[in-house]
């Protein structure tokens, strides 16, 4: 399954570009002046949770929905006033949207009919995008008689059969279970690369964004508060929501003065710059906290989650604070509920924010 | 829960469903009895063989379902596009549409016809001298009166609008809309090829309730004073009683035969299955 040179028309990848975008609907603010570029051939992930606007900038940039102010640019060009039928661009929905009425094939066809191309063509067109999906042997079922993974295949194929200038996925793979969900992603991710066609891929999975998208943009009500590589995201976050909303993160208190902060006994060098006020929270990642037996401690494990290779152990400190570490699971097979255990951090500039 | 409150009252179904059956099809058989067993003849089926040779039967069928056909023609073209346009655009007036629809069900169709005589007698008086007068002649010609299209799409609406409504309610038209769209529909083509042809079924139950209604709508066509299939069914049975009830009971059939025809037609509506 190699994309061909049909396919391969995607070479001159599309620039996108959000640029001041803003919409209300009725009291609710969407989006609050969205500026956001996706680059020519990457897979960027809008990411954030429920009602955050990442939908209705994809939404915009599909032609759905009209801004307030801003504008949407592809390539440089204006393409707000577009209609959406004019706009070239490909989206796959969260819900099934299959024409209930036509074959699989006809549904990856029907755009081609759209642009009267002639039947012959078309059939080959689209006989040719369901062999590149895997569903070379589907295309006399109808949507009802393919599973939930299936269709979206399909709904990606004919996505794709006008050759658009732009992916759009609305959490296309958040209807199906977990195991369909992982190969579809790969899939996904596989085909948005042979091709090269620059693609925004809205979801509120951490996981999905980070393992798939080049770029990951992190939107919290109705702006951006980060975009980055998913390594950077994850290992240097601009913010207190993004370092809380990907990945996990504990809060432990700390007190900070002249740059370093005070934290479970040690003092480690801040990371960006300090919050004005001297009471902080450190921002740990579970893997890097370490837990060591320890009786005369009063920090206890509280809950331990196997993970595989990991064991999530949650200590809980004096103070009352509850920290999660990732040990390996054979150390974490010594350290069961109730142990009397110290935690402490690597010797590196740690992350702090304004104590909630 | 449908299935726990029948289950103690299972005795009870084939009771309900024999004083059903007694109810509809006692009148039904002595209807038919009526019209094949002639008193001194014996059984004979001359009041069916009769039916087509007499005068104003084929004439009065041709305006009634001439009459049907533009009644569900105007129907559809007015409400599909409106319900496809309140779904999508306005779903908070959904209950005033509703209400609206439901109007003709509580106006009884004696005070509706009532209205229509009123204005169809004042409207030329005082519009002799503009061309108006003119369309309100021509609307009440006796050929094809199109004053009873009017009147019966508003008749329609009730039927129409629940019909549309349920065909709607099993789809996403929102999401098959902006599908379309995304593959380079416009407006029209979207609503042509990606939402009607899934409202198959909807719309072939609209209109064969329409049809039933025109075939057997009595009051505003006499009233009016126009003769289509019902008007001339109580007519004849003055003169021709056997005539008259052999000729219910054969649209009777004729009914049936459309709603069986239509049951085998949409059953195969490939509705997508949701999850």
């Amino acid at each position: 399954m190699t994309a061909t040179t049909l396919e391969k028309a995607a070479t001159t990848a599309a620039t996108v570009e959000f640029l001041g975008l803003r919409r209300e609907f009725g009291r609710t603010v969407a989006l609050d002046g969205l500026d956001l570029t996706a680059r020519p051939g990457e897979l960027l992930a809008l990411l954030g949770p429920s009602g955050c606007g990442k939908t209705t900038a994809l939404r915009m940039l599909a032609g759905f929905e009209h801004p307030d102010s801003g504008e949407v640019l592809v390539d440089g060009e204006d393409v707000t006033r577009v209609p959406a039928h004019r706009r070239d661009a490909g989206m796959v929905f969260q819900s099934y949207s299959l024409f209930p009425h036509l074959s699989a094939l006809d549904n990856v066809a029907f755009g081609l009919r759209m642009r009267k191309v002639r039947t012959a063509e078309r059939q080959a067109r689209a006989a040719e995008l369901l062999e590149l999906v895997g569903l070379g042997d589907k295309g006399a079922s109808f949507p009802h008689q393919l599973s939930g993974g299936q269709q979206q295949r399909v709904a990606l194929a004919r996505a794709l059969a006008l050759r658009p200038r732009v992916l759009l996925l609305d959490e296309p793979l958040s209807a199906l279970d977990a195991k369909v969900r992982l190969t579809l992603r790969e899939e996904i991710r596989r085909l948005q690369q042979e091709l090269g066609i620059t693609t925004l891929f809205v979801t509120h999975d951490q996981e999905e964004a980070l393992s798939m998208a080049d770029r990951v943009a992190v939107m919290r009500a109705g702006r951006l508060e980060q975009c980055a590589a998913p390594a950077e995201l994850y290992g240097r976050p601009a913010t207190a929501f993004v370092a809380e909303f990907v990945g996990t993160m504990s809060r432990i208190p700390g007190r900070v003065t002249d740059g370093t902060v005070e934290v479970l006994g040690q003092r480690l060098p801040v990371d960006g710059e300090a919050p004005a006020s001297p009471e902080v929270d450190v921002l740990v990642r579970p893997e890097a906290v370490r837990v060591t037996a320890e009786d005369a401690s009063d920090a206890r494990v509280v809950a331990s989650a196997f993970l595989g290779a990991a064991t999530r152990v949650t200590v809980r400190l004096a103070d009352g604070t509850e920290v999660k570490a990732d040990l390996p699971t054979h150390e974490a097979a010594a350290l069961g509920a109730g142990t009397a255990v110290t935690v402490s951090l690597p010797e590196r500039p740690v992350l702090v924010a304004d104590r909630l | 829960m449908a299935r726990q409150l029948n289950r103690p009252g299972r005795p009870w179904r084939g009771v309900v469903l024999a004083g059903a059956a007694l109810y509809f099809l006692v009148p039904l058989a002595a209807s038919v009895v009526f019209t094949v067993d002639v008193p001194g003849q014996g059984v004979t089926f001359d009041a069916y063989t009769q039916i087509f040779g007499t005068d104003g039967f084929v004439s009065s069928l041709l305006l009634s379902l001439e009459l049907a056909a533009a009644t569900i023609a105007i129907v559809l073209l007015l409400m599909v596009p409106a319900m496809v346009a309140l779904r999508l655009g306005a779903p908070k007036l959904r209950p005033v549409v509703e209400i609206v629809c439901s109007l003709p069900l509580v106006v009884p169709p004696i005070a509706f016809v009532a209205g229509i005589g009123t204005v169809l007698k004042w409207g030329p008086e005082h519009l002799s001298r503009t061309p108006l007068f003119q369309t309100f002649v021509s609307i009440q010609n006796p050929d094809f009166p199109f004053v009873l299209v009017l009147a019966y799409v508003v008749m329609a609406l009730p039927f129409v609008y629940r019909a549309l409504d349920a065909g709607l309610r099993a789809m996403d038209v929102r999401t098959l809309v902006e599908a379309a769209r995304s593959c380079g529909a416009g407006w029209p083509q979207a609503l042509v090829r990606a939402v009607l042809p899934n409202l198959r079924g909807a719309l072939l139950n609209a209109s064969f309730l329409t049809l039933a209604l025109v075939l057997g709508e009595f009051t505003v066509a006499q009233l009016l004073g126009f003769q289509p299939f019902a008007v001339w069914i109580v007519n004849v049975s003055g003169s021709q009683a056997q005539l008259s009830v052999a000729v219910s009971v054969l649209s009777l059939l004729v009914t049936w035969a459309l709603l069986l025809a239509l049951a085998g037609f949409g059953g195969r509506s490939r509705t997508a299955p949701r999850g």
